[in-house]
């Protein structure tokens, strides 16, 4: 009966005992793991049926010129066959350096990468500022909690249409900015108030999410390292720079992923809020849906090519991540 | 930071700010209680207005009454609510909304729960890539896969039904429940794994017996987020049901605007409906959601 368990509580690498030789390794392998890989067998068949197969099935469609017309489908009664033809990487190609590549493809991606930056540095500052002011010893901070998490708890499919009538043309915000005498934005139409709404929106979604998990982590911070701090004199700014913030880190590394993997897919908020009225402030995600889903005949070759890039940019993306995290510790040890 | 030089600074500043110190030990002073107060009030009306916004709208009789909002005082009236539960197919959405969103979190927790407690317990051959891949599907962008998706569905006749939506929402879910899941058998003590494996029971029995009972609350959490996430969906949902009596809240929400005669009135209405019981029900978790989510990702 041996089971590998090991008591390590990280992941990295060397963190096996030494090896033995490799035949031996070979020959207990089969009867040392296989209780772990018929543990993990069902999410393996799960992965590979609903999401390896899909992905092989839309690179293979990235490589063809499908669209609604030349695909597979039924009208009435008559079944009509596919067919879309092989045309290598002309999808990409085009996508990336083909004649209008600037207008469909690079304005968007720079919105896009400017829109996570922006969104995931506002949820982070914003919420990191209302988990220090919570940690605080005051009264009625639950209170405070209970209402700042409010945006999360709602499900966002219905705060955005809340957004919506408040940003339309003669909407709340309107006659206030109105009341106040300052100009009255088209929000929901002009294509720099759109992208700043759209921000806004995103913002008042994700924070609540920032700041819970930042506040878990301030508390888990342990309080005689202030006392310490104190003790030495150190400022209340020191105190946070060099205690607070290395503190927080394991916290925020994560938090800080998941945010910017979130907001670069954030879907339903853009979609949401302009349907398909405002193409310039469509991220990418929302652009490719458009593509292959939004528009008469469907370019399901394009937007499946789209979509393997933005998978493409994710990865690389996280792995520098990881990778930057990675190195970063080594050096603090 | 070293001891010595702990002492060597506590020495230096011994002297000069020894009344800011006072202050800050017996507190922050009136004006910091009062500007932690005002910041937070202010965040909390933020937080709070759109929703308010919302209700205050639902209640306005008149489809452009969110233009005029001085006109609802007067006029205020539940009758949105009540067309809302009676002429329309809310609870056609309902039910939808609950066959979806309830077998997504079945399927998902049910399957993930072996893997997480494998990845957890166990460093099998493979685990990093298997790792890896969990991750990996995290961060698919829904383009990725709407169009493989469609096809597919298209050809195996699931367009438009609950399976199909099922099975396309358990492509995020199992991978997301099997991280949640990690995260939270790590924080059970390895302990009672040797001493059921001493008792002599095999990883399965120590699984099934010992470590899934105890994992109650992580299995909750794990299923409650697998819920939210197939019942706020969006993109799929809006593609891949066609029949409006099929529809869940997410789309059937949408029905109400993109119609050329927009029934804002309505709208409001229901996403208040939809709202109250989810956001109560969130109350209820939100402090075990946290844990969960950044504790699976901080040990992965």
């Amino acid at each position: 009966m041996t089971v590998a368990i090991d008591r390590a509580t990280g992941k990295r690498s060397g963190d096996r005992g030494p090896r033995s030789g490799l035949g031996r390794r070979l020959k207990n392998s089969y009867q040392r793991y296989w209780y772990a890989y018929a543990m993990i067998t069902p999410v393996i068949l799960v992965l590979g049926a609903l999401v390896l197969y899909p992905l092989a099935y839309g690179f293979y469609l990235t490589l063809t010129d499908a669209d609604s017309l030349n695909s597979a489908r039924t009208i009435g009664v008559n079944e009509i066959e596919a067919t879309y033809k092989f045309i290598g990487f002309d999808n990409y190609a085009d996508i990336l350096w083909g004649e209008t590549a600037y207008d469909r493809f690079w304005s968007h991606f720079i919105w896009t990468v400017f829109w996570t930056a922006a969104c995931v540095a506002l949820h982070y500052s914003l919420g990191l500022g209302l988990a220090l002011l919570l940690n605080q010893k005051l009264r009625g901070r639950t209170f405070y909690r209970l209402i700042l998490i409010l945006p999360w708890a709602v499900p966002t499919f219905t705060t955005v249409f809340g957004w919506r009538f408040m940003l339309a043309d003669s909407g709340l915000i309107n006659s206030g900015l109105d009341f106040l005498g300052l100009p009255t934005p088209a929000w929901l139409e002009d294509t720099f108030w759109q992208r700043f709404a759209a921000i806004m929106v995103n913002t008042w979604c994700g924070v609540p999410f920032m700041m819970l998990s930042l506040l878990g982590g301030l508390q888990s911070i342990d309080s005689t390292l202030y006392e310490a701090a104190e003790m030495d004199g150190a400022s209340r700014w020191q105190q946070f720079r060099y205690v607070t913030l290395p503190g927080l880190r394991t916290v925020s590394s994560t938090v800080i992923l998941l945010g910017v993997i979130w907001t670069f897919n954030q879907f339903a908020i853009i979609f949401l809020l302009f349907g398909n009225t405002a193409p310039d402030a469509q991220i990418l995600v929302t652009w490719a849906y458009q593509l292959g889903f939004g528009q008469q005949p469907r370019e399901f070759a394009e937007s499946a090519a789209y979509g393997i890039l933005l998978l493409g940019i994710l990865i690389v993306f996280t792995s520098f991540y990881r990778r930057w995290l990675n190195r970063d510790e080594q050096a603090a040890i | 930071m070293s001891t010595t030089t702990i002492t060597k600074s506590a020495a230096a500043d011994q002297a000069a700010p020894a009344p800011a110190k006072a202050r800050r030990r017996g507190g922050r002073g009136l004006a910091g209680t009062l500007t932690s107060h005002g910041l937070l009030v202010l965040a909390s009306l933020i937080a709070l207005f759109p929703i308010v916004w919302l209700v205050f709208l639902s209640l306005g009789p008149d489809k452009d009454d969110y233009l005029h909002p001085g006109r609802i005082w007067s006029t205020m009236t539940l009758d949105n609510y009540s067309f809302v539960l009676q002429e329309t197919n809310f609870f056609d959405w309902l039910k939808s909304t609950l066959i979806v969103s309830l077998g997504t979190t079945v399927i998902g927790v049910m399957i993930a729960a072996t893997t997480g407690y494998a990845v957890s317990r166990m460093r099998f051959p493979g685990y990093k890539k298997f790792m890896w891949v969990l991750l990996c599907t995290q961060m698919f962008p829904i383009a990725v896969l709407i169009v493989p998706m469609y096809q597919i569905l298209s050809e195996l006749r699931l367009i438009d039904t609950y399976l199909g939506l099922i099975l396309v929402y358990c492509s995020t879910a199992v991978p997301y429940c099997a991280w949640l899941l990690k995260g939270y058998f790590d924080t059970i003590p390895f302990e009672i794994d040797e001493a059921g494996r001493v008792d002599g029971l095999s990883p399965f029995g120590t699984f099934f017996r010992l470590i899934l009972p105890l994992a109650r609350p992580g299995l909750a959490v794990a299923a409650f987020y697998s819920f939210i996430t197939a019942f706020g969906e969006v993109a799929f949902a809006t593609t891949f049901l066609l029949d409006d009596e099929k529809y869940t809240f997410a789309v059937g929400l949408q029905s109400f605007v993109s119609e050329h005669d927009a029934q804002r009135n309505l709208m409001a209405a229901t996403a208040v409906l939809i709202a109250i019981p989810v956001s109560a029900f969130f109350y209820l978790v939100q402090k075990n959601l946290v844990t969960g989510l950044t504790a699976g990702g901080t040990k992965g």
